[in-house]
């Protein structure tokens, strides 16, 4: 089991009525409410918690947002490029490039090969179709959103394993002479993960022996994808996939005491809480018909969660070491070996958020790192570096 | 409801799909283009005009019970599906009466064969492009919801209600309000419901043209409606007073005699 910390970048210090009022702090919550001085601030020091997880011998994973305060990340290529060069050896799971919404998909694969380069192979390429309120912020008609993923995806791949320039006339990128320089670090490239959230693209997924993530989604539902995946995979006589093919993302916290952790970590419900407007989560077309039908039939997400009641579908993974150690053991038992860790949202402060991941570090990795799908798992090469270096950068890290 | 949406309704095969058309009453044809929520069953407006008409009101590919059709993307694929229909039909030249996204592709058909339209009505149409880069000419109900959207479809919403998606809604003209939506964007996401260069080629239409628009439409607004008048040589334009968008809706009684006058 792999462990990655992860955090959106929020900008939490917007005035809780202007959320109330546009039902959003997404899209169109007014820009003029960024201090960039605050702002400053805010990177530099989710960049040093970034550095502070390759110091603790975690991975890292970013993810990128446009137009919104809960997520500041608005470039993967530029977060992912700092931490290329100041991190050390952590794999960099970019999760991902919204390709729908990238209107040059070989300058997708220019900048992945780059930072693969130069962090001498640790990139993950995560490809994502984009949550709802990314198109407006890129006007990407939302109906088209699954087959401009597609295309960009074949496209961005062929371009990583094409020696030569080649023709692309397709329904949506037109290239005469696509010759992508660079070329990937990994070969033939970088591990590709995705994310799902419904059975639409599964499937796809399995098919291509990709990784599949899932976010914040009940144990049972995230049992019964990947079960989809499993069937997908044995109808095409693949190989059956291992818990290394599997990630999860989890709001995470660690402190001495379930108590503790449960009293402290609750501001990791900020992200939770923020208003979700329809009409821009939920795009017509952007939702088959189907799916529609049947989220205003009522089989929905249920709302009204507490920390505690997330906890217990393991949406929140929270508590004493042990507790969190069993916690994530049942995760592994339904087929889990990444585990994504946001290990901050709101304004959860760097002592409180660093002081659980060195807790995570310390005491709940050693116990979960080697079950099956840990470090010697198919496509990530364990850290070349001796423990005790780690431990030693660690020590210095913490002054 | 379901046997209200389904009165007059017809499935019609057609090349790659399968097409929804109602079709009633006697008399010349009328092709009717709807807007972008649909026909809503055999509505008092058709009910009106197939007193004296052979009213046909397909439902476009994707909306209503149609399926969507490979290759056909754009208003532009629409404007040429609709002028192969009315070849096949036999009706070319054709009498065309289009409301909101279906007067776009009404315009657009124009355009591409003045020829085939012999008299052409517009009512709130969407399609052009008249303010300036930082205004938006034609409003977007689709991120609203509830009270805000009917309050920008009708200039009397406690009086109207256009049927929207909801838990309320039978399950078959629910799945079709959901499909109205998603083909309505599918056709009008980019540029936002209009084709930049539409304005510069109306001046193409030949035939006697009616623009019909709603005192207090809240999507396109009356100084709209008479640009695009202004760019039809010849074009008549009528206002229906205490109507928005939908004035055959709204005020039928007072939009039937203006349109009948003009078809007959």
């Amino acid at each position: 089991m792999l462990a990655y910390h992860f955090t959106e970048m929020p900008y939490p210090y917007f005035p809780p009525e202007a959320e109330v009022e546009l039902n959003s702090p997404r899209v169109i919550l007014p820009n003029r409410y960024f201090d960039p001085q605050v702002g400053a601030d805010l990177y530099n020091r989710y960049l040093d918690d970034y550095i502070y997880a390759d110091d603790l011998g975690l991975e890292i994973m970013l993810n990128e947002h446009h137009q919104t305060a809960t997520c500041t990340d608005a470039i993967i290529s530029i977060s992912g490029a700092v931490l290329a060069r100041q991190t050390k050896r952590a794999k960099i799971c970019l999760l991902g490039n919204p390709l729908p919404h990238r209107d040059n998909p070989l300058r997708v694969a220019e900048e992945v090969a780059m930072l693969d380069c130069i962090s001498r192979g640790r990139i993950i390429s995560g490809f994502v179709r984009g949550v709802g309120t990314e198109v407006h912020p890129a006007n990407t008609n939302p109906a088209l959103t699954r087959e401009r993923f597609e295309e960009a995806h074949d496209l961005i791949i062929k371009a990583w394993t094409t020696p030569d320039p080649f023709n692309w006339e397709g329904k949506h990128w037109h290239y005469r002479y696509a010759n992508v320089w660079p070329q990937p670090y990994q070969k033939p490239h970088p591990p590709i993960w995705i994310t799902g959230t419904s059975p639409d693209n599964i499937p796809w997924i399995a098919e291509h022996q990709y990784n599949f993530a899932a976010f914040l989604m009940a144990y049972d539902d995230v049992t019964k994808l990947i079960d989809i995946y499993r069937r997908r995979s044995a109808e095409q006589g693949l190989p059956a996939p291992g818990p290394e093919r599997f990630a999860y993302l989890a709001l995470c916290y660690v402190a001495n005491t379930d108590e503790r952790a449960l009293d402290e970590g609750k501001e990791l419900m900020w992200y939770t809480s923020r208003r979700r407007h329809p009409g821009f989560s939920n795009p017509p077309g952007f939702n088959s018909v189907r799916t529609n039908m049947m989220i205003l039939q009522g089989v929905d997400k249920p709302r009204g969660d507490t920390f505690d009641s997330l906890r217990s579908k393991g949406i929140v993974i929270a508590g004493s070491p042990t507790t969190v150690v069993q916690q994530i053991k049942e995760w592994h038992k339904r087929g889990i070996g990444h585990l994504l860790m946001m290990n901050h949202a709101g304004t959860l402060s760097t002592e409180l958020t660093r002081r659980s991941m060195k807790l995570f570090a310390d005491e709940v990795y050693p116990e979960i790192r080697e079950l099956r799908g840990g470090p010697e798992m198919d496509g990530a090469t364990p850290s070349a570096e001796p423990e005790r270096a780690v431990k030693e950068r660690v020590m210095r890290a913490e002054g | 409801m379901t046997e209200a949406v389904l009165d007059h309704a017809e499935i019609t095969p057609v090349s790659g799909g399968e097409l929804e058309m109602r079709r009633g009453g006697t008399g010349r044809a009328v092709l009717l283009l709807h807007g972008s929520y649909g026909w809503w069953g055999w509505e008092t407006v058709h009910e009106r005009l197939a007193a004296q008409f052979d009213v046909i009101a397909p439902s476009h590919p994707g909306f209503g019970r149609s399926t969507r059709i490979p290759g056909i993307d754009t208003v532009d694929d629409l404007a040429y599906f609709y002028l192969d229909l009315l070849a096949e039909m036999r009706l070319t030249p054709a009498r065309v009466v289009g409301f909101g996204l279906g007067g776009w592709i009404a315009a657009e058909i124009a355009v591409r064969s003045p020829e085939a339209v012999e008299r052409l009505v517009l009512v709130d149409s969407v399609g052009i492009k008249v303010s300036d880069r930082e205004t938006r000419d034609i409003g977007d109900p689709f991120i609203v919801s509830g009270p805000e959207l009917q309050g920008m479809l009708w200039r009397d919403p406690e009086a109207h209600q256009a049927p929207v998606p909801g838990p309320t809604l039978e399950p078959q003209l629910l799945e079709a309000v959901l499909r109205n939506l998603e083909s309505a964007l599918y056709y009008g996401w980019k540029p936002y419901m209009h084709n930049p260069k539409l304005r510069q080629r109306l001046h193409r239409i030949v035939s006697p043209t009616l623009v019909v628009w709603g005192g207090d439409d809240r999507i396109v607004s009356l100084t709209y409606g008479r640009a695009f008048a202004e760019s039809i040589p010849g074009a008549h334009f009528v206002e229906i007073p205490d109507a928005g968008h939908y004035p055959h809706r709204e005020q039928v009684e007072k939009f039937i005699p203006a349109v009948v006058d003009f078809l007959k």
